[in-house]
């Protein structure tokens, strides 16, 4: 393993100062899940570690219902999932953080260093952009916002510039007669890579027979997550019925662009967007009826 | 060159101070500055769970966790089960039930039971076996492994 230097900021301006001192050459470090395995396998280059984790805008968790949560970028998983309020408001993250490794992965691993690993096939993603979550990034040069979907631009590679870090999510409050889940493929019960993830979202009208809007995102189907705005507009002020759902699910299909590798087939993949989404769309629809 | 950093914890109810370099894991730490070797390596990358350790209350894989993370944090290892009055009752349970043959995954298991136990003192088998999944065994098909935690959970 190679050698590199290790700081513990207390505060943002702190670490934002040894970002752009270091540059490409310093690496964030949240849960290390990824990071270390990566450092350990020399599949990264690092000359300075910094932890995170003592920075209060990393490790923030505040929801205020009716507008929205904040979502430190180094919270691990399992912050989520033991909030009562959370699991009521926000199903779809609550899925993804559940299924992400198991217990001493969920304990570490952070939705920020999932989204900063930029995983085609990471499992807060679909989740965190079907729940219309806005990245929060600062740097030297001050603070911008990136909607999840646009944060990852290929395997690995994300808008992030060297001296930029992920600092938190902010995620809507859902409105009334709201539903998400996020569901994947693996060949196995648990502690595996999707083979394909989905993450939908969705509202219905008052009489619950119409959806108002709906939000379909896909992972490991393509380079980068991704939003598929043609199959949410299958739903859309459409009839909730299986054939709406049906068609929403061969335009994911239409749009996913998988590739061949040793977790299955691009046909393989792009049979499973379409029974996952369907699966995903019926979730949500069961989860808004009761909301 | 990077140089070693001074660390100081609290591991299994002790305060103990120790010299590491920013590369070394939790694991390693343990294993080689602080010779507490029932803590086992796996496979290093955070799918075994033979590392497992509980880290401000919370499981942990050890070889996912710098060892200088460690500072001013509260560590239990599997060396720190043991009570005034003998062996804890999961490492008793695993014991009368051969719930081992090589043993590699044993400390990990019994770590991960703990954390479940101390959360939900009365796990169901499905809630002991979906909260396992981050610990694996290749010897015993994990039956007597959950049979040894429903055991514990009577005994204590």
């Amino acid at each position: 393993m190679q050698a590199f230097d290790y700081v513990a900021p207390g505060n943002l301006a702190e670490a934002l100062g040894l970002l752009k001192e270091k540059g490409d050459r310093a690496r964030v470090l949240s849960g290390g899940t990824d990071l270390i395995v990566q450092v350990r396998e020399d599949k990264r280059r690092v000359a300075l570690m910094i932890d995170v984790k003592r920075i209060p805008e990393l490790m923030e968790l505040r929801f205020e219902a009716g507008r929205g949560l904040t979502l430190g970028a180094s919270v691990p998983c399992y912050q989520l999932y033991e909030s009562a309020e959370l699991v009521k408001a926000y199903p779809g993250l609550i899925d993804a953080a559940e299924l992400i490794g198991g217990k001493q992965i969920q304990n570490r691993a952070s939705f920020g260093g999932n989204v900063c690993n930029s995983s085609p096939a990471a499992d807060s993603i679909p989740a965190l952009i079907a729940h219309s979550a806005v990245c929060r990034i600062a740097g030297a040069g001050g603070t911008r916002e990136v909607p999840v979907e646009d944060f990852c631009v290929g395997p690995g590679k994300n808008v992030l510039k060297a001296d930029e870090m992920l600092v938190s999510f902010f995620i809507p409050s859902p409105p009334v007669r709201f539903g998400a889940h996020y569901l994947r493929f693996i060949p196995r019960n648990e502690m595996d890579i999707a083979v394909v993830g989905c993450g939908v979202s969705l509202e219905l009208s008052a009489d619950h027979r119409k959806c108002v809007r709906a939000r379909i995102a896909l992972g490991a189907v393509a380079p980068t997550p991704l939003l598929v705005e043609s199959a949410a507009a299958a739903l859309q002020n459409q009839e909730v019925s299986e054939e709406t759902i049906g068609r929403a699910a061969l335009a994911a299909q239409a749009a996913a662009r998988p590739i061949t590798d040793m977790r299955g087939t691009a046909e393989y993949r792009r049979h499973l967007v379409g029974v996952l989404t369907k699966r995903a769309l019926r979730k949500a629809i069961e989860r808004a009826k009761e909301a | 060159m990077p140089g070693k950093v001074h660390v100081t914890a609290i591991i299994n109810g002790e305060k103990r101070e120790f010299l590491c370099e920013p590369l070394q894991t939790l694991l390693e730490v343990l294993r080689d500055e602080l010779k507490l070797t029932g803590t086992k390596e796996g496979c290093s990358n955070g799918n075994c769970g033979a590392c497992s350790v509980v880290l401000d209350g919370l499981l942990v894989d050890s070889c996912l966790v710098l060892g200088v993370e460690a500072e001013g944090r509260s560590l239990v290892t599997i060396e720190g089960l043991m009570g005034s009055d003998g062996l804890h009752p999961l490492q008793k349970a695993f014991l009368e039930n051969a719930a081992l043959q090589c043993g590699i995954c044993t400390p990990g298991f019994i770590m991960a039971a703990k954390a479940l136990l101390d959360k939900k003192p009365r796990a169901t088998e499905a809630e002991i076996r979906q909260w396992c999944a981050g610990n694996l065994c290749r010897c015993t098909g994990y039956d007597k492994i959950v049979r040894a935690i429903l055991a514990a959970e009577k005994s204590m």
